[in-house]
């Protein structure tokens, strides 16, 4: 190995140059004297350092990664290479790559190993909630441990069916060789990778007791922990804006001759309705951290009430961002399931336009609604019928999607697959999430619903029984296609039959316990719920142990006992399947050009209406 | 074929969902509803009942209609074991479907709007904290009690009584009493969930939460706002007992807390205590 190919930038070199610029920014931080801070003196805690730390560490990791390159060429006026590493070998997973399908394969491993991470915490939550007295952990390491669960879920599913899935397919679904700008989606997987990896180091400052809401004023009382938090979410908001901002310029400008917004498959106007949201929504998150940050460090008082502050001021700046954060969360699996149904009912997409304008009334909608997270905070106690109002209307944009899955439904040729199963479980799952979401819109039930494990259990069946139901069933359905070998169909079966009832059997008691007067995030509990607690807990780990069939599966059926897909193992008519698997580099050797129909099912599609594909050569 | 006709499906569907519906109401209305959540004790709480129960029935035909629908499609439209790749029909949509779903659904939507919003200003709401001036304010006397929460505890003050300041909260029964929620630092939230109350405890903040005592019982106190260390710590029970029983206890407690009254501060609807910053 000689001195050049050490110097390529990789992730190895990424790793080292963030190591080191952490430490750099720590003695910057440390050189910046903040005399009138007293407690930096008395505590030893000096949050300045750390954000220095973590913020010179996060530009050093991208430096080393190679993100500096082509600024730095373009500068000196050399020639820079204007797509990078595209085609050299299993290296381009590990390094700064342009090609939107080596994105998407990185996101798929890298947002599934942190959400790995988030399940394990939630098994160690469920094995504390055992007993209701017994402490397995202190109250610290436990509220830490429900702060990193919700905080990677929330933070890294936002990119969870986006990162993978429409970086991989947006493009070759428009008939597009690229992204619009390829170099800031493969920093929005490398900001996300950052951010995880600082979410982490919480754990070396003792942790926050925050949960995922962070929040003020307990979050300006918390320790340096704290810090690791609101660095990680403003990475995360940041890597959402540039990840919208990327899908619609794509979508907006990629778009293949033919390809008209009316011809875009279902699964694109997923995207860009989530995309919209993560445009507009990011940005108050990361102002309300930059703030919060600013609150911690040079003592600015936004939501400290004795500073002429208050903490409605972050409770509604989050909200304005958290609400249409769990869309972000729940479209896209959306998407998903309207653009798996057709293939497995073998039927066109039945009301596409009612189905575009749902996803789109969601995206508005969830703008208007942020304050039912605040009903009984006495703030504006007077607009609390607006806001029940707006709420409850959102479940209409909702039932258009409902509306559309069954009637795509209708007189199908319905073939069970797993992919199919995954989505089918999503309309169950879902429906129980909508419906137990209307106990949360209404006020007086509100009362005794909210902030206890009914709210908890209420997003967990939209978000864990919605979207990362969709997310298998989009890994059951695509991954055959992103490495061109199948998933056992027999262990995929397993692993759903024992996720959905364990999910259910988790999920469906929390909702009583909820309802019978269970705070969340609590340590200890009423005696008489113990019984329920310890079924929740073991359905709980029944349900982590599913996700060990999976990875099993992967494992096995990807390395080891490969069954080649083919181009088109589902029989299915979208352009992508038209490939062949995996997709080449180039996607395709021309432009194709786009007939009107993106779900010609059951009519032998006239030629003209069917779109003309030349598959690039495959990659040797 | 002639069996499996669009008609055919349809009436069945509707025939099974009919049919699901008129097993399902009588149990949620009858069976289920009355013993929702959070029970019976005060008019709040049994407000709250009433408002789960209505949900739970507006929720029934849809609920029903969407599982009947999907359990009949997979019996009847599930292609044949080893059978060939077929395509059904290409159906794209159905005008009077999509008509009859959004009119449905809007229906549903607003009377839930409409209903949430009368029970809210019928005092059904009275329970929730709705800031320092609620907007469906009982009529009638009330007696005053401020909850004050902080890091990990709740005490209460009776600013009728002199002010005193207890660790455990007791009310007389059958009177209007207007609960003052604040906290001395972080976020927390006063839940006495058999009383159906619950108020957000906001540093510098008056929350006020209405509720009639009814009956003599003890019920829980909760804090449902994640606030710290000790949070799942941060509970404690409350009693409703007899007016001579009360008047007993509160003359008691003046006595008892006498010598040390004068170190409180001065009732206020909010107290800001030091150090208003991060003490480490």
């Amino acid at each position: 190995m000689n001195a050049r190919s050490l110097l390529r930038f990789n992730l190895l070199t990424g790793v080292v140059l963030g190591i080191v610029g952490f430490y750099l920014g720590w003695w910057l931080g440390h050189l910046v004297k903040a005399p009138s801070i007293a407690y930096f003196d008395d505590t030893g805690q000096n949050d300045i350092a750390l954000f220095f730390a973590y913020f010179v560490g996060v530009v050093a990791f991208l430096v080393g990664l190679g993100f500096a390159n082509y600024p730095i060429q373009r500068l000196l006026g050399k020639p820079p290479s204007l797509r990078e590493k595209e085609t050299a070998g299993i290296g381009r997973y590990f390094s700064l790559c342009t090609d939107h399908k080596v994105v998407g394969i990185q996101y798929l491993i890298g947002i599934g190993t942190f959400i790995f991470i988030g399940g394990l915490n939630a098994m160690l939550i469920r094995l504390e909630l055992m007993n209701p007295t017994k402490l397995v952990w202190n109250g610290n390491n436990y509220l830490t441990l429900v702060g990193i669960h919700g905080t990677m879920m929330m933070g890294m599913m936002t990119s969870g069916i986006i990162g993978p899935f429409a970086n991989y397919l947006v493009p070759i679904m428009i008939g597009a060789r690229r992204m619009a700008f390829p170099r800031i989606e493969a920093l929005t997987f490398w900001l996300l990778m950052a951010a995880g990896t600082i979410l982490m180091t919480t754990l070396a400052f003792g942790g926050f007791p925050t949960g995922w809401t962070g929040y003020a004023p307990l979050s300006e009382q918390a320790n340096m922990g704290m810090d690791a938090y609101i660095a990680f979410f403003a990475l995360v908001g940041l890597s959402m804006m540039l990840l919208g901002l990327n899908m619609c310029a794509t979508v907006i400008t990629m778009r293949a001759p033919g390809m008209t917004w009316g011809r875009l498959p279902i699964f694109v106007w997923g995207t860009i309705s989530t995309s919209i949201l993560m445009v507009l929504a990011a940005p108050v998150l990361v102002s309300t951290l930059i703030m919060l940050a600013l609150d911690r460090t040079a003592q600015t008082g936004f939501f400290n009430v004795q500073a002429g502050g208050s903490p409605y001021l972050y409770e509604n700046l989050f909200w304005i961002f958290g609400h249409p954060e769990v869309y972000i969360l729940a479209l896209p699996g959306m998407g998903i399931l309207l653009e798996i149904l057709p293939v497995f009912a073998r039927k066109p997409l039945w009301g596409y336009r009612l189905a575009v304008t749902g996803m789109l009334g969601i995206s508005l909608l969830s703008f208007l609604v942020w304050q039912h997270h605040l009903f009984v905070s006495g703030i504006n106690a007077d607009l609390r019928p607006f806001y029940m109002l707006s709420t409850e209307l959102i479940s209409l944009p909702t039932g258009f999607i409902f509306l559309c899955a069954l009637g795509t439904l209708w007189k199908g040729r319905i073939r069970l697959t797993v992919p199919m199963l995954f989505s089918l479980a999503w309309l169950f799952n879902f429906l129980i999430g909508g419906l137990s979401g209307v106990f949360l819109s209404d006020v007086p039930s509100d009362v005794t619903t909210h902030g206890s494990f009914f709210s908890m259990a209420h997003f967990h069946y939209t978000i864990m029984g919605g979207l990362i139901f969709a997310f298998f069933a989009g890994i059951y359905y695509w991954v055959p296609k992103m490495t061109g070998y199948m998933l056992d169909e027999r262990l995929g079966k397993i692993h759903f039959w024992v996720m959905f009832i364990a999910f259910n059997s988790t999920f469906g008691p929390l909702l009583v316990i909820g309802f019978l007067g269970m705070p969340r995030r609590v340590v200890t509990y009423a005696g008489y719920l113990q019984g329920a607690n310890e079924w929740v807990s073991i359905s709980a780990f029944v349900l982590g142990g599913s996700m060990l069939v999976f990875l099993a599966n992967l494992i096995w059926s990807q390395l080891f006992a490969r069954v080649p897909a083919g181009s088109n193992p589902w029989g299915s008519k979208s352009i992508e399947f038209q490939l062949p698997s995996p997709v080449p580099v180039q996607n395709f050797d021309r432009i194709p050009t786009f007939g009107p129909d993106p779900y010609p099912y059951g009519e032998d599609a006239a030629p003209a209406q069917r779109p003309v594909i030349a598959p690039a050569r495959p990659t040797p | 074929m002639s069996m499996w006709s669009s008609r055919g499906h349809g009436w069945r569907i509707a025939a099974l969902t009919i049919i699901g519906i008129a097993i399902v109401m009588p149990l949620v209305v009858f069976v289920l509803g009355p013993n929702m959540p959070p029970g019976k004790s005060t008019p709040v709480a049994e407000g709250q009942v009433t408002d789960n129960t209505v949900l739970l029935a507006v929720m029934v035909p849809f609920t029903v209609f969407i599982l009947v629908y999907i359990g009949y499609a997979l019996w009847a439209f599930r292609a044949k074991k080893g059978e060939e790749l077929q395509d059904g029909a290409p159906i794209r949509g159905h005008f009077r479907a999509q008509l009859v779903w959004l009119v449905t659904t809007t229906i549903a939507v607003l009377f839930l709007a409409i209903f949430g919003t009368a029970e809210l200003l019928a005092d059904n709401g009275a329970g929730g904290g709705g800031g320092p001036n609620p907007v469906a304010k009982p009529s009638g006397a009330t007696i005053p009690v401020q909850v004050i929460a902080q890091q990990w505890e709740f005490t209460y003050r009776y600013p009728t009584y002199g002010g005193v300041e207890t660790a455990t909260l007791v009310l007389p029964v059958g009177k209007q009493i207007a609960f003052h929620v604040t906290s001395l630092d972080a976020v927390h939230s006063f839940w006495a969930y058999e009383l159906g109350v619950k108020a957000d405890a906001n540093p510098g903040v008056d929350n006020v939460a209405y509720v009639t005592t009814k009956k003599v019982h003890s019920f829980q106190i909760r804090c449902a706002e994640l606030c710290g260390l000790w949070h799942g710590y941060m509970f404690d029970t409350g009693y409703v007992v007899k007016d001579a029983e009360f008047s007993k206890w509160i003359a008691a407690r003046q006595a008892q807390f006498q010598p040390v009254s004068k170190y409180l501060p001065k009732y206020a609807p909010s107290y800001s205590p030091d150090p208003s910053f991060r003490a480490g």
